[in-house]
């Protein structure tokens, strides 16, 4: 059977012009999609790599059980803590997350999302400066300027340039490539840079400085320094010049102005710096997300709560505030004394004390292959792959949303995320397993 | 379910009931006329009327939750805790989708339109309101800078354009036709605005006097329950006036298909200005009141000022940079590719203010100067005017001079000197109140079944603890105010959801949404360029577009024969 | 003045939410109900004497009333919030949000003080004799009108974002301040004794002045030559100083910094 149109759920870049052949339930080809994209349709045949029954430990050791058994056992964990943490969510649909964080409300405990080792510095620029931004569509349109600034695509975002910024022939672009010119702000030449028609070489962690002096020169000043950041003035004064002389200006960006020395005041200066663009032409920005649905756990929850992340329910209330809410300051203090993690592997990526601390404490996985977090878990469960083997809604990096479609069917017995945080909140409610009807939107 | 509200003082102006005391019937969600043992809610002393119908709201979608994330120190106000029967809720100017409908709940609305869709994100707008509980709901769809609709406007193909708007109603799940300051939209795209109705769009070479008067005519050759909703070029400007004056005039290029206008010109208080300058600022609400009362195909909604600290959010993007720009507060942006540009700022209306005062006096002059309650609706344009739940405040205003002329005092003498407010004696009465909440949204709407209590109108009833021969609202205005922010019962299908101000049961309204159609070779024709389009210029393909029934609570398609070819 | 001494038991490790400890909260109340306020961990609620020994006299007004913490509270969270009146001593180090949008009277932490503590301060005095986290002095997530008046006085180190969007008041951190000192700064004054880097960034007005050094400044600040004694508001500073204005990322920016170099 072939599908067309299928949306691939891995990376912020959504492309949504999959063509995927299954037969007998396996996928047999893949179209259009990026190494990864492919690796991942293919991955959902490998049963071997899957999580595909539920499991409890037992006398320190994982042992299969049924899935009452998974859930009763989840929903005690969470029940009886006085702090649970929620976490994970970047990587499941929607509906999942909306029934996660009615969880976390219904518990009183603290949710987050991996935005918060990710592009949690460009959320909490948002909260000072504004999200001037535009759908890809427009840059694919319209960009005559694209600059890539700590951000990686040809790696990270493998068709982020041939689908929306500098190959496709746009309606104002016809000549694609040769209508726009690409540069590459980084701290050393990558694949991205390599094909750039300027690279700009900026010391590691200095980029805050650097957008303070194009921001002083876009704004009419005059800059004294012979360099800043390792860039002369001259290039300084040249891109600020480009910048302004353009059409249509855009700037991505990603970990590497996110995660480096500044973090989310770096982002701010950027925002304010494509404000300040504004005033002599059009200019825009985009963050690179990195998770194919990280947006819209922000967005869920921004509509449901408020806030785009770390959210801690304890009082009855939203109250955020990174710093006391986020998955690592609440481990790394060791303030919560439960944990749900899905579709995530904080054991692999969090800091050390963090993981310490996880380990320590009863926890509940929900995921769809075994990874070091499921392997020292109390209870896991497996679940299916949204976009592949269940339906449900993604937010692309430019917050466009579209639905992921069903092209097979999960392992035998198991559910989506969705379901399982639907059963997960009727015991937690004190509902007969299973019984209690709550809306399951996605399937 | 059946219910008998006993005894209250009915306010149903559709059918021309103006305080009787009497009986209203529930059976199975609908008014009935008579009912045999329904339960009995004794409505004595108390003051009725249709649920309340809001017409335009920036409540759900892309721009309304980047205002929501983009101020976080906007959630830490209006906090309530969960209850046994609400979820945790909270926010001010950009309330959560939960905090939504219940404090329209609770004012005793029952009905609530999203003012301005973008159809790309039109998912997103349908994924807030399914967490919109309490209230039916639907969504204004943007058309006024949409590339297939100035095509084919630009060529003279209107029957095209008329093919388009209802294939983007069924596929956007929308309820009816609006524009945003049409032209200017695109232009923003490159950082350009319009600034007059014969500006010509940059490359696509048609004017907003053009876009206007062939959405018009699209609107009524598919006959759609609405008319074209209007939001005119040059909002906030100084002057701008006469943008609206003339803006109006184009209402008579076509003849409205259904008994309503022809033209809804919105929020109309941010168009109403004169003055040259800022420091020149006046009030012009007295001839845009003139031109309002001397035409039968045009109606207005306020979009009325409340002083405080609001965001503004529209898809006016030029708008909304210029505005931020003034103020130097965050600024937020998302131009949507081949449709339109919404934007999101804050801003604090402030009595020292000699703009803000000014702007306040418009709205109210407004509404005192229009003749035909019917013709002016009550509407902040929810954020931006201000939140949605200062509503009672304005009820009072209007219907009492007394507490204009006490507001006056506080505000800057710009009011009095610039605008003719203090002049106005009228006062509203409840009648009239009924009209500008719910009734005259209803007609405006096309919805035969809402704003009124006749039998088959659906059993939506707002109950106030108000007694209208023991109350003096010229007189009793904080009595008046206090008492339309919290209904004694709020009735939504024949259930009550808000007893003595709270909510005691909540539920899924329903999603109204536009299902025209039109021959089926129009319909091929139009179906080709699609692909085309989509092929080459959106970032999407054609079969992602269309938004699924499944995202909609209770959805409910409105037919339209339209017979167009 | 009238005291009431809360010596800590064992502070509970998902941190303690303990706004009522505030001479505005005690003020007018009974020892009994004191003890009974609520207080809150994770999702659990529990009263105050679950987690302190509470004794002494409660005070008619909040004016005349003083409560000692005699002990360490590093789980304690919001220690005098929104105070206006009345004195609290902490005799040890207190968790975040210590006096967050106080208005008046005086709060002393021997110890240090968590992040977030003097959050959008509105008056009254805040003075904490250790070191204080991150964010001193700062606004909450996304409010550009910050700490607007009163005066907070640090006898250590601070961390990163001193005075973030600074709106009025004084701010004086005898140590060292982290990165960031001063962003986004509106009005007000910040007084440190050395400072890291980023000193000022993105201030459109008011006043830093650093006694000792910076590591690096900001490439859009402007020398603005050398002053003796300058001022700023009531205060006076002596010596000799290197004056900058910023941020000239800014447009209009009217901000003054100046540095020290000293010791």
């Amino acid at each position: 059977m072939r599908y067309t149109d299928v949306i691939c759920s891995f990376c912020g870049t959504l492309c949504d012009d999959i063509e995927v052949v299954v037969e007998d339930n396996r996928i047999v080809d893949v179209k259009h999609a990026c190494r990864i994209g492919t690796a991942k349709f293919l991955s959902s045949n490998e049963l071997e790599h899957r999580l595909l029954k539920p499991m409890v430990r037992k006398n320190g050791k994982l042992v299969e059980t049924s899935l009452d058994e998974a859930l009763d056992r989840a929903a005690g964990i969470l029940k009886s803590a006085i702090k649970p943490l929620l976490y994970g969510w970047s990587s499941t649909s929607c509906e999942a997350q909306s029934a996660g964080i009615e969880l976390a409300e219904e518990l009183g405990g603290v949710i987050d999302a991996t935005v918060t080792v990710c592009h949690g510095p460009s959320v909490l620029a948002v909260h000072d400066a504004g999200y001037p931004g535009c759908t890809l569509g427009e840059v694919k349109n319209r960009a005559d300027l694209v600059i890539y600034w700590g951000s990686n695509p040809m790696h990270g975002h493998p068709r982020h340039l041939s689908r929306y910024s500098i190959f496709p022939r746009g309606y104002f672009r016809e000549r694609g490539q040769s209508d726009r010119e690409l540069v590459v702000v980084d701290v050393r030449k990558t694949d991205t840079a390599k094909i750039a028609n300027r690279f700009i070489k900026v010391n590691y962690g200095e980029d805050y400085e650097l957008i303070s002096a194009l921001r002083k020169v876009v704004n009419g000043g005059e800059l004294r320094e012979e360099s800043v950041a390792g860039v002369p003035r001259k290039e300084i004064i040249e891109l600020a010049e480009k910048m302004m002389n353009c059409q249509f200006g855009v700037l991505f960006f990603g970990m590497g102005l996110t995660q480096s020395y500044g973090r989310h005041r770096n982002i701010d200066n950027a925002i304010c710096l494509v404000r300040d663009l504004n005033v002599h032409t059009k200019f825009v920005m985009q963050p690179m997300r990195g998770h194919y649905n990280v947006v819209g756990f922000s967005e869920v929850l921004g509509w449901q709560a408020g806030f785009p992340y770390a959210v801690d329910f304890g009082r009855g209330f939203a109250w955020y505030n990174p710093g006391e809410t986020t998955a690592n300051d609440v481990l790394q203090r060791g303030e919560c004394d439960a944990a749900l993690v899905i579709a995530s592997d904080p054991v692999s990526h969090f800091p050390r004390k963090s993981v310490e601390h996880l380990a320590k404490i009863p926890l509940v996985a929900i995921d769809i292959h075994p990874t070091p977090t499921t392997q020292i878990a109390d209870v896991v469960i497996p679940s299916a792959i949204a976009g592949i083997e269940v339906e449900g809604t993604a937010y692309r990096m430019d917050s466009v949303p579209l639905r992921l479609r069903k092209i097979k069917e999960p392992p035998e017995g198991v559910l989506s995320d969705e379901e399982i945080m639907r059963r997960l909140l009727a015991r937690v409610r004190g509902a007969e397993s299973g019984v209690q009807e709550l809306e399951v939107r996605a399937r | 379910m059946k219910l008998i509200l006993k005894n209250g003082f009915v306010y149903d102006p559709i059918n021309g009931i103006n305080g009787e005391r009497m009986d209203i019937c529930i059976q199975d969600g609908k008014i009935v006329e008579d009912v045999e043992n329904g339960r009995i809610i004794d409505c004595s002393g108390k003051l009725i009327m249709p649920g309340g119908v809001e017409i335009h709201s920036h409540i759900a979608g892309g721009k309304v939750n980047t205002g929501r994330i983009m101020r976080p120190e906007d959630h830490i106000k209006n906090v309530f805790p969960k209850t046994g029967v609400t979820r945790a809720a909270n926010g001010y100017s950009t309330p959560s989708t939960f905090l939504t409908g219940y404090l329209y709940s609770k004012l005793g609305y029952t009905c609530a339109f999203t003012a301005a869709m973008p159809p790309l994100m039109a998912r997103h707008t349908h994924e807030e309101l399914h967490d919109i509980p309490m209230l039916d709901k639907g969504a204004l769809t943007l058309m006024g800078n949409n590339w297939f609709v100035m095509r084919y406007l630009k060529r003279g193909d209107v029957e095209l354009a008329a093919a388009f708007a209802a294939w983007l109603l069924r596929a956007a799940k929308g309820y009816a036709i609006k524009v945003v300051n049409p032209g200017g939209g695109e232009a923003w795209g490159w950082g350009r605005d319009v600034r007059s109705l014969d500006d010509p769009v940059p490359h696509f070479d048609i004017t907003p006097r053009e876009i206007i008067s062939g959405l018009v005519k699209v609107n009524e050759m598919l006959s759609l329950p609405h008319s074209i909703h209007l939001h005119a070029n040059n909002l906030g400007r100084v002057g701008n006036y006469v943008t609206t004056l003339e803006t109006m005039e184009l209402a008579d290029g076509a003849k409205p298909a259904r008994e309503r206008q022809t033209v809804q010109l919105t929020h109309v208080q941010f168009h109403s200005y004169g003055g040259d300058s800022w420091r020149t600022f006046a009030s012009e609400a007295e001839s845009i009141a003139k031109a309002v009362n001397s035409k039968d195909n045009v109606i207005v909604d306020i979009g009325q000022v409340v002083f405080g600290d609001t965001t503004t959010m529209t898809a006016d993007g030029p708008m909304e940079y210029y505005l931020s720009s003034l103020t130097g507060l965050k600024w937020s942006n998302r131009n949507i590719e081949l449709e339109t540009s919404p934007g999101v700022t804050p801003f604090i209306y402030s009595k020292h203010s000699p703009v803000s005062s000014v702007q306040w006096a418009v709205g109210l002059e407004l509404a005192l100067h229009i003749k035909d309650p019917f013709n002016v609706l009550l509407t902040t344009d929810h954020p931006n005017g201000a939140p949605f739940f200062k509503y009672p405040t304005i009820i009072a205003w209007l219907m009492s001079a007394k507490y204009r002329e006490e507001t006056m005092k506080e505000v800057h003498r710009a009011a009095q000197r610039n605008t003719t407010l203090a002049t106005i004696d009228r006062e509203y009465d409840f009648y009239e109140i009924a009209t500008v909440t719910r009734a005259g949204q209803a007609k405006s709407l096309g919805l035969s079944e809402k704003g009124h209590l006749g039998p088959g109108a659906d059993a939506d009833v707002a109950v106030y603890d108000i007694n209208p021969e023991e109350v003096d609202p010229g007189r009793d205005y904080r009595l008046i105010e206090e008492k339309f922010a919290r209904t004694s019962y709020t009735i939504k299908s024949g259930e009550v959801l808000v007893k003595d101000g709270e909510i005691v049961r909540v539920v899924n309204g329903r999603t109204l949404y536009v299902d025209a159609q039109v021959d089926e070779s129009l319909e091929r024709e139009l179906m080709r360029d699609l692909d085309y389009y989509f092929k080459r210029f959106y970032s999407v393909n054609l079969a992602n577009y269309p938004v699924q029934e499944v995202y909609l609570t209770n959805p409910t398609p409105i037919k339209v024969e339209t017979g167009v070819r | 003045m009238k005291e009431i001494v809360l010596v800590p038991r064992e502070q509970p490790d998902y941190g303690l939410i303990a706004e009522c400890i505030s001479c505005d909260v005690f003020a007018g109340r009974s020892l009994e109900e004191v003890e009974n306020l609520p207080v809150y961990y994770g999702n659990r609620r529990g009263k105050l004497a679950d987690f302190f020994d509470v004794s002494g006299e409660v005070a008619g007004r909040a004016e005349e009333q003083r409560i000692i913490i005699d002990g360490n509270v590093t789980k304690t969270r919001w220690i005098g919030r929104g105070m206006s009146a009345g004195e609290i001593v902490v005799r040890g180090s207190a968790d975040m949000y210590v006096g967050a949008w106080m208005s008046g009277g005086r709060i002393i932490v021997e110890g240090d003080a968590g992040a977030f503590s003097g959050m959008q301060m509105r008056g009254g005095e805040l003075h904490i004799r250790g070191n204080a986290g991150d964010y001193l002095g700062c606004s909450y997530r996304g409010e550009w009108r910050g700490m607007s008046g009163g005066r907070i006085v640090v006898d250590g180190n601070a961390g990163a974002e001193v005075g973030q969007n600074l709106n009025g008041g004084v701010i004086f951190v005898r140590g060292c301040v982290g990165t960031f000192a001063g962003v986004r700064m509106k009005k007000g004054l910040l007084v440190a004794g050395s400072a890291i880097d980023r000193v000022g960034a993105q201030m459109v007005g008011g006043t830093i002045v650093v006694l000792g050094k910076v590591e690096r400044l900001l490439p859009s600040f402007d020398f603005k030559g050398e002053v003796e004694n300058p001022a700023a508001g009531d205060e006076k500073f002596a010596g000799r100083f290197r004056k900058y204005t910023g941020d000239h990322a800014e447009r209009n920016a009217k901000g003054v910094l100046y540095v020290g170099d000293h010791g």
